[in-house]
């Protein structure tokens, strides 16, 4: 018994480093980690990074276009915008993080109930599912907003609730891809023992496409929440969320183009480096290389 | 010689991988004459998809690249022919039909379009003339005409490997390579499908490479056999010749690894060792690290071809003198 | 075929019933009083009281939601709390515009989209299968309310082409169209690629070769079909996508659909309008899903003959 944990883990290191190798080969996926990387960095030391706070307004310098002293420019409150994206980057990833990690455990949760226990259960989660899918993601978390009421929290919660579905089918095929294999196994099964052997087993099944699913989720999540900021649920300033940033620069994009802008690509370098390294980790964790 | 359609010279064919050069074909020669039924023969791996890829110059590039050697098409180096003109060989002059029926066909498109195509392209006939032939091919390989219309999924794998061969007859070839026919399909479809093989061979006077891992499908359908080991050809034969007298101690292996109905054996006799990883293969004589003859000099010089008698090759040291037998 | 078309229809039904059921718990357990809002701040309370009674805001929940369906299968959405026209109304006044935004966008995603991942994948690591990639991956990058503005700035500013609002000519659905549709149309581009690359591994397209067919009738007549069939199904999905895209992009072109209606009775607390327009729009989506399914298994000669 022993020998085959001890077996069992080395392939596991092994499987992990060589999944690493074929991550480190894709140069536009690497180019997307260092990225998020520097995002990450730059919001755990935003307070070392940023030249300004994100609320210090300054009346006397409204509207300013990118210059020596504020390199992004001026919102129209004084505000420096560099400074604001760059608190920004703590929302962003804060929500995208939370919401996705509220996802796959909630959805993880019933996706494992339905192929676990089968029949009614499973139906009856099933075409829960089916009911959310139906409702296309962002309506489903505007409604789920407009209930709760604004505010950084509740928008996690919404939009965590509104992209679970796709974590509870992934988690429930590994389930039932285990149940298959096991019970053949475990013809004398105690019930404890056979839910502790599932449960061993259902992480690393559904581990890969999990964290394929979660780092694009992320991506999904930012947007939803910028979007949701934009149309005015969600978060709200002096908060320097990139989405309401982008609101507030829509009124000024004739005179002050500079304000809607830079949020915007913010927005759009975050995603396209989760975009990249998910697609990159969905090409390193693909079946062929588990034998 | 006007007797042969395909003469086959050094032929050498290489996979260029991330994980190395596989060495798949390597001075391969091979003769085959007209009417004649050759059997290609050799373990998965050996080589026998790759020569037959060749031949029609399907191999896929990347990788595969073809280094260097000849083929002879009725006197004609095909290798040196531009793609349009290998395009009016495929499928009318030389047809191949492949490994697994289940994969070969198109499931979007019916089984009698599948034909049609073929006709249509090469015979340049007219739509409605193309199904004609289409169905008078499938009665011909023994599946209802009316079923033309029908899609592969709706078919059983013996009887969508007969619309393969239907589609490789259509136009009338002079060579049929069939890579594995048989190896996907149950045993009493087998012997279905190779008879029908036999009998249209006879028919339309083709000839056929018949490549197999099977030795009894060799004994059942076969004039001449050549067994292929790593990527070249070890002994070449006339069947019969192979079945009483096999010279190549992996002939002997091979022929000694089939159980007896008659003996009664306790443990088979298989050939020791596996086959070669083909991006390291051994110097010299690529089977000497199984071969019970083996002496040293086996693992330096590389053996050349040696004909013992009329229409009996092999290679081989030991036929050489350099070796005891 | 008839058969199966008429199990998903049935099927389609439990399903909306469900979603009305969502939305319409969502909406209940929203903070504020429908009466109150519709009255205004000084409204004195026996009238908002009064009102909830008539309104039936007491009853209880299954009764309300009972109701609810009744009447919505009546076409009786109820009352918009700001305007006081029926939402019904409201929704299929602007239901048209729309649709046409999306279907425009469906057109900008399809068309251009298809082709080029087709192009990709036979061209496998040319320069412009790269070009395409990365631009692929940028359209799917961008937040398309941010495209949006990008567009004004570019093409109604900077070079006053196209007009940065309103409705009524091919020229102001150019950029909304564009906006929403350059997200799917990235996704189409990259999906159609994976999808042929994988196709002509396939060993029946080994089998064309080997009839001597050309390499362009192998691609189009044998690798094509087979590939677009998953991209189909995308494309259906994606369209829930463009209607949720629709709701943020009409706001930023003022373009006259549900999108803005929603989002301004999302401001006002106008929950009927809110409740209804979801309920339109998934609805809307679940029927595009259907006739895609029907349309994919029409093309699919596997799926067609389960169904004969």
């Amino acid at each position: 018994m022993e020998n085959t944990e001890i077996k069992k883990e080395t392939k596991k290191r092994g499987q992990w480093k060589e999944v690493w190798r074929r991550l480190k080969k894709n140069k536009l996926a690497m180019v997307g980690l260092v990225v998020l990387v520097l995002i990450i960095l730059t919001a755990l030391f935003a307070d070392f990074v940023a030249p300004y706070g994100y609320r210090e307004q300054n009346l006397s310098k409204i509207t300013l276009k990118p210059n020596a002293e504020h390199l992004l420019g001026t919102d129209d409150l004084g505000r420096d915008i560099l400074s604001r994206i760059i608190y920004g980057t703590r929302i962003s990833l804060l929500v995208g993080i939370v919401a996705v990690t509220f996802s796959i455990i909630v959805g993880g949760i019933l996706g494992a109930a339905a192929g676990f226990y089968g029949g009614v259960l499973d139906n009856i989660i099933m075409r829960i599912m089916d009911i959310m899918l139906a409702i296309p993601s962002i309506l489903l978390a505007i409604a789920l907003v407009t209930a709760f009421g604004g505010g950084l929290f509740n928008v996690m919660i919404a939009i965590g609730i509104s992209s679970l579905p796709a974590y509870a089918r992934v988690v429930k095929a590994a389930v039932i891809s285990i149940k298959e294999q096991e019970f053949i196994e475990a013809a004398k099964a105690i019930g404890a023992r056979d839910f502790r052997i599932i449960a061993a087993h259902i992480i690393p099944n559904s581990l890969a496409p999990i964290i394929v699913q979660g780092t694009l989720g992320v991506a999904s999540a930012i947007l939803s929440v910028a979007g949701l900021s934009f149309i005015g649920l969600g978060i709200q300033p002096p908060t320097p969320e990139w989405g309401s940033m982008l609101s507030n620069g829509r009124y000024l994009i004739r005179t002050a183009w500079h304000v809607a802008t830079f949020p915007g690509i913010a927005i759009m370098i975050t995603i396209f480096a989760l975009n990249v390294l998910g697609d990159g980790l969905r090409d390193a964790l693909d079946p062929r290389l588990k034998q | 010689m006007s007797d042969i359609l395909l003469d086959i010279k050094n032929l050498r064919v290489e996979y260029h991988t991330e994980d190395g050069i596989v060495k798949a074909v390597e001075d391969l020669y091979l003769t085959l004459n007209k009417g004649e039924t050759l059997g290609l023969v050799g373990e998965t791996g050996a080589g026998k998809t790759t020569t037959a890829l060749s031949i029609i110059k399907l191999v896929p590039d990347p990788p595969g690249k073809i280094i260097n050697g000849e083929i002879l098409f009725k006197g004609e180096a095909l290798l040196k022919k531009k793609t349009e003109t290998m395009r009016k060989i495929r499928g009318n002059k030389i047809s191949m039909i492949f490994q697994d029926p289940m994969t070969s066909l198109n499931p979007v498109l019916t089984v009698g379009f599948q034909i049609e195509e073929a006709v249509m392209l090469h015979q340049k006939l007219d739509r409605q003339e193309a199904k004609k032939r289409s169905a008078e091919m499938l009665k011909l390989v023994g599946i209802p005409p009316e079923r033309g219309g029908d899609y592969p999924h709706q078919f059983s794998g013996g009887m969508r490997q007969r619309v393969g061969i239907a589609m490789a007859l259509s136009c009338n070839p002079e060579l049929l390579i069939a890579d594995e026919p048989t190896t996907a399909l149950d045993v009493t479809i087998q012997a279905q499908v190779l008879n029908l093989m036999r009998k249209l061979k006879t028919e339309f006077k083709t000839s056929l490479l018949l490549i197999t891992h099977d030795l009894g499908v060799v004994a059942e359908v076969c004039d001449k056999v050549a067994i292929m080991y790593a990527g070249t050809i070890v002994e070449y034969a006339e069947v019969a010749s192979l079945f009483n007298d096999p010279k190549h101690p992996y002939t002997k292996g091979l022929l000694n690894s089939i159980p007896s109905l008659d003996e009664d054996v306790e443990r088979l006799t298989p050939i020791k060792g596996l086959m070669p990883d083909p991006t390291d293969l051994p110097k010299g004589c690529k089977f000497h690290p199984r071969c019970p003859k083996a002496q040293e000099i086996c693992s330096r010089e590389v053996p050349a071809i040696t004909s013992l008698k009329e229409n009996h090759q092999v290679s081989c040291l030991i036929y050489q003198g350099l070796v005891p037998a | 075929m008839y058969k199966y078309i008429f199990r998903r229809i049935l099927l389609l039904i439990p399903v909306i019933l469900g979603v009305s059921f969502v939305v319409f718990t969502i909406m209940f357990f929203t903070p504020g009083d429908p009466a109150q809002i519709m009255l205004g701040e000084r409204a004195p309370a026996e009238e908002v009281a009064q009102l909830r009674e008539q309104m039936g805001l007491n009853k209880p929940f299954f009764v309300q939601f009972f109701n609810f369906i009744k009447n919505a299968l009546r076409g009786d959405l109820g009352r918009s709390l700001t305007t006081k026209r029926p939402v019904y109304d409201e929704l299929m006044s602007r239901f048209p515009q729309t649709m046409q935004l999306a279907a425009a966008a469906v057109l900008v995603a399809v068309v251009l989209g298809i082709p080029i991942g087709i192009l990709s994948a036979t061209k496998q690591y040319s320069v412009f299968d790269m070009v395409a990639m990365v631009f692929a991956l940028v359209g799917v990058s961008m937040p398309n309310f941010w495209q949006g503005l990008m567009m004004i700035l570019l093409f109604s500013i900077v070079l006053r082409w196209l007009p940065s609002s309103g409705y009524g000519t091919f020229r102001h659905l150019i950029m909304p169209a564009l906006t929403i549709g350059t997200s799917s149309m990235a996704l189409i581009t990259r999906m159609t690629r994976s999808s042929m690359l994988e196709v002509v591994r396939q060993d029946y397209i080994r089998t064309a070769r080997a009839k001597g067919l050309s390499e362009r009738v192998v691609i189009n007549r044998h690798a094509l079909k087979n590939a677009l069939i998953p991209v189909i199904t995308v494309i259906g999905l994606q369209f829930g996508y463009l209607l949720g895209g629709a709701v943020l992009t009409e706001t930023i072109f003022s373009w006259p659909g549900v999108g803005r209606l929603m989002v301004e009775a999302i401001r006002s607390k106008d929950f009927p309008v809110v409740q209804g327009g979801v309920l339109l729009l998934a609805i809307t989506f679940s029927v595009v899903n259907l006739v895609v399914d029907i349309l994919y298994a029409y093309i699919d000669p596997r799926i067609k003959a389960q169904y004969k």
